[in-house]
């Protein structure tokens, strides 16, 4: 009888790859669920950040015919003191030591797995899409770039591959020979101190030789040559810029600015997990806009007037001078108080919808109001008064007002949800 | 004595030549010394990876696709890294050929352990127990999981995927009562009812005697009880298989419903065995490895160094927390099993005049692998424990027996210790542990109200005062009840024929969504 021995560790791993797909499609409701509970009192950077999810093990759990209570009897080893008849006090209930049999209904009330960081973000923001966007298609859709392929015997002299071409060449200068520089020089020293007649006329026959030779073999031989191929491809944008905008005027409170931050951080996670490069830009604004860094932009200290135009001209030169609407999907996001001087009201609306929106993805414009206040009893501000009216005029713009940490998530799956069809035509 | 052989290997690596050599070394040993009898082995070297894969699906090298394979393979993983679980050197499928499945980690000494435990040890048990032989097939096994897993892809493609993880996710919830436990009884064919008729009519003639018609009878049955049996034994009620009477008699299953169900129900058949025996497996390949690397040691095929590796692995499997030890989680299987083995292996070859009383078919009789061949082949954990559970054994595992009675206010009565009074009822009690009919709750279909609604009803039979857990007892019925798309109702009754609580379902529409 022959032993059969077989190699399976090369065969084709994750198995059970399906299996766990399957799982997560059926742990999405939950999965989403928990994360949505926990963003209303967790900071939404940890949350995507958490690889561990726990499920509620209802739902998840499947259920037997198990039996509890009654009688028990149990067999143990080890005893060391009773005898027949000892009554023993029952341990503590729920610290089920001394005695338990652990066979019995392994309890796992929440179930805990690791998630990939990828599969994650993904079931996070699963149902997520951005709304129906007039660049969309220019996102998905690829635009030409050019790339290096290989060298070719004929090109533009700007492509010649020098180190490829001196390569040839001396390998060429190698295989036929070439005499080399040092030879001939050593020859014409010995014919310089040569005094013999005969030898003289023999090592000039011999540099006359190697000089006729040299000649016949050039240094550089246009065969050499090489030039660098390029050729072109079909490349998808995948670059993504982030304007952020806000308001950082004193009306602005503390809280204003953490919400507002907590936008941009979504925005970001979204934007990161669709382009391969985000970049961000931060513009603040009084009555006059700058472009700062991070830390300048939160929590930097600034006081003045508002002129919600300021910023929107930044952004536009911004764009203008370093981020070609072809090359880069262009998201902004404004967060204000509502606050903009009645002076300023039209160049605002002009510059939205002349400059900005022409070449933006998406401008969502987020109002963020006090702490306890209530959105719906907020009178509407003027910039919100503004942006309705454009919005109404047919403007792509999304808007939300948010008071609370906990509604920040709530707006932005709003913002992103996918929208059906009659919602697509009337916005 | 020590003869001298060729090493096998030194040290700790291994590969595939080697392996080749441990595997007819360690046949020989078995063949010629232990006598076993095995299926073909093959042995196949895998990844820890693909230990988790195997580990989420049973163990069995293909299965069907179900969410809940992938729940146990993340929750496994998981575990797995944070250290909380080893995984096992081995698993190994009850099949012709017998596959064991190694990990790759495996020094050389383990792969060896591994070969002899699984690959003869295991092997053996499956090919010769009656359980196995009576409720598995092996030669069939693999081929059945391939069909069962084509069939289900099949389905979600023809019937879509919820449809048939519904089904079978109803199916795995019923699936520790889709178990036949008795052998089924063969229904006699046309010619072979015909034949016994004319027995029974020729035995009424020949005893025919004219007296018994005058001797009163009981009260004659009413017509509504006669129906009622009539129809119960149509049905074939009582039936405590759920899963076969779901099959065979619900109204409204499509017929890949069904077939799914047959699916489920034949593998809970084929693992059946597998719980009932699980000390005497262990028990069985613990003490088949053992004897087997003392052999390649004694024949110097094994260095010392090797050797006393194998004996540190070997102690930890073997070992036996007491019942206060914070590691203690019921009785390991492998302790207590190879603890009987080599305790009737003492009883055979050197009893004491306690083991002649108590033991005195083998006590003496020499032939150890005779009658440890013969206890393999079978008993099954319950009778095993209550046959050849010795005196000697209960005082060294120093067993003693609790009675918890929740009405015992004072608190747990320690009942019988290894002493002469407690002996036959601490084995008694212990065996009965290791029972499947005290272990699975006993859930029977009892009737059908065919006359009215087409009500399902079950029935629980509470044994010690253990009622169902109600979270998932509602989830169950739940799942039964679609499965037969009308209600379905479960009462649990005591001895005594009152009713403790009851269940009803109504039927989610999984039929109309299939």
């Amino acid at each position: 009888m022959a032993i059969h021995i077989v190699d399976r560790r090369l065969n084709p791993g994750s198995k059970s790859l399906e299996n766990r797909q399957r799982f997560l499609r059926r742990a999405k409701a939950l999965v989403q669920g928990a994360v949505k509970k926990s963003s209303q009192d967790r900071d939404i950077k940890d949350v995507l950040e958490g690889g561990v999810v726990s499920v509620p093990i209802d739902g998840m759990d499947e259920p037997r015919f198990r039996r509890e209570g009654g009688t028990r009897d149990m067999v143990l080893p080890g005893n060391k003191k009773f005898v027949e008849g000892d009554i023993l006090p029952r341990p503590n209930q729920g610290g089920g030591k001394g005695g338990r049999n652990a066979g019995e209904g392994d309890s796992e009330d929440t179930f805990r797995f690791v998630l990939s960081r990828d599969e994650f973000v993904d079931l996070f923001l699963d149902d997520l899409e951005l709304p129906d966007l007039a660049k969309r298609k220019l996102a998905e859709v690829e635009s030409e770039g050019i790339r290096r392929a290989g060298y070719t015997t004929s090109g533009s002299p700007a492509n010649i591959s020098v180190s490829r071409t001196v390569s040839r060449a001396l390998a060429r200068r190698v295989a036929l020979r070439r005499p080399r520089p040092e030879v001939l020089a050593a020859l014409e020293a010995e014919l310089e101190d040569c005094s013999d007649e005969a030898r003289r006329a023999e090592l000039m026959a011999e540099i006359e030789a190697l000089k006729t030779k040299m000649r016949r073999i050039p240094f550089i031989d246009p065969i050499d040559i090489r030039y660098r191929r390029f050729e072109t491809v079909p490349k998808p944008v995948a670059q993504a810029v982030m304007f952020c905008l806000m308001d950082v005027s004193g009306s602005m409170t503390e809280h204003m600015k953490d919400l507002a931050k907590r936008f941009y951080m979504l925005l970001y996670v979204f934007l990161k997990r669709r382009y391969r490069h985000v970049e961000i830009v931060f513009i603040r604004h009084t009555d006059r806009a700058e472009e700062v860094d991070e830390q300048t932009f939160f929590y930097g200290p600034a006081s003045g007037g508002t002129l919600v135009s300021s910023a929107l001209q930044a952004m536009h030169d911004i764009v203008r001078s370093r981020f070609r609407p072809a090359d880069w999907n262009i998201y902004a996001a404004q967060a204000s108080d509502g606050d903009n001087s009645y002076a300023d009201g039209e160049v605002t609306g002009r510059l939205l919808t002349d400059m900005i929106l022409p070449v933006t993805q998406f401008f969502a414009y987020l109002e963020v109001g006090q702490e306890n206040g209530l959105s719906y009893e907020m009178p509407n501000s003027a910039l919100w008064t503004l942006y309705e009216g454009l919005r109404a005029s047919g403007a792509p713009l999304s808007m939300r007002k948010v008071n609370e940490r906990s509604e920040i998530f709530p707006v932005f799956h709003d913002l992103f949800q996918r929208r059906g069809p009659q919602e697509r035509t009337a916005p | 004595m020590t003869e001298t052989g060729e090493l096998l290997f030194q040290g700790a690596d291994w590969d595939f030549r080697t392996l080749q050599r441990v595997c007819d070394a360690c046949e020989q040993v078995a063949r010629d010394e232990l006598k076993l009898d095995v299926y073909p082995n093959q042995i196949e070297v895998i990844t820890a990876e693909q230990m988790l894969d195997a580990y989420s699906s049973v163990g069995m090298p293909l299965f069907y696709k179900h969410w809940s394979f992938g729940k146990h393979f993340a929750f496994q993983e998981a575990s797995y890294r944070k250290g909380l679980m080893g995984l096992a050197y081995e698993i190994v499928i009850n099949s012709s050929p017998c596959i064991s499945y190694l990990m790759e980690e495996n020094t050389a000494t383990m792969q060896t352990l591994v070969i002899a435990h699984a690959a003869f040890g295991h092997n053996h048990f499956f090919k010769n127990n009656y359980l196995f032989k009576q409720w598995t097939d092996a030669d069939g096994i693999l081929d059945y999981l391939e069909f069962a897993k084509r069939y289900v892809a099949h389905c979600e493609e023809r019937h879509g995927r919820l449809a048939v993880e519904h089904t079978l996710d109803a199916a795995h919830a019923l699936m520790s009562h889709g178990i036949d436990r008795y052998p089924g009884k063969k229904s006699l064919d046309l010619r072979a009812e015909e034949k016994r008729a004319g027995r029974r009519r020729a035995h009424e003639e020949s005893a025919f005697n004219d007296l018994w018609r005058t001797v009163p009878t009981g009260p004659a049955k009413s017509g509504a009880v006669l129906d009622v049996e009539r129809r119960r034994q149509m049905l074939g009620l009582p039936q405590e298989n759920l899963l076969y009477f779901l099959e065979k008699t619900a109204p409204r299953l499509k017929p890949w419903q069904r077939e799914i169900l047959r699916i489920v129900r034949h593998i809970a058949q084929y693992f059946y065995p597998q719980s009932q025996t699980k000390v005497m497996n262990e028990g069985t390949a613990t003490y088949v490895h053992y004897r087997i690397l003392n052999r390649l040691h004694q024949q110097g095929r094994l260095t010392d160094g090797n050797f006393l590796e194998f004996l540190q692995s070997h102690t930890n499997v073997v070992f036996q927390p007491e019942f206060d030890d914070p590691r203690y989680s019921g009785f390991n299987p492998y302790a207590l099993g190879f603890a009987m083995m080599q305790d009737i292996e003492r009883i055979v070859t050197n009893p004491e005049a306690e083991d002649r009383e108590w033991f005195p078919d083998i006590a003496g009789t020499g032939d150890t692998m005779g009658v440890l061949r013969d206890i393999w082949a079978n008993y099954r954990d319950e009778s095993f424990i209550s046959q050849f559970m010795s005196p000697r054994l209960m005082r060294h595992f120093r067993l003693f027996h609790l009675h918890d009675d929740p009405e015992e206010r004072a608190g747990i009565r320690v009942d019988a210790i290894h002493d002469e009074r407690g002996y036959r009822r601490l084995r008694r009690e212990l065996s009965r542990q290791y029972d499947v009919g005290f272990i699975d709750a006993n859930i029977e279909v009892v009737d059908v109200d065919l006359a009215g609604d087409r009500r399902l009803m079950l029935r629980h039979t509470v044994v010690k005062g253990a009622q169902l857990s109600e979270a998932d007892t509602k989830r169950v019925v739940q799942h039964l009840a679609d499965l037969w798309s009308y209600d379905v109702s479960l009462v649990e009754v005591d001895g005594s024929d009152k009713v403790l609580k009851e269940y009803v379902a109504n039927p989610r529409n999984i039929a109309a969504a299939a």
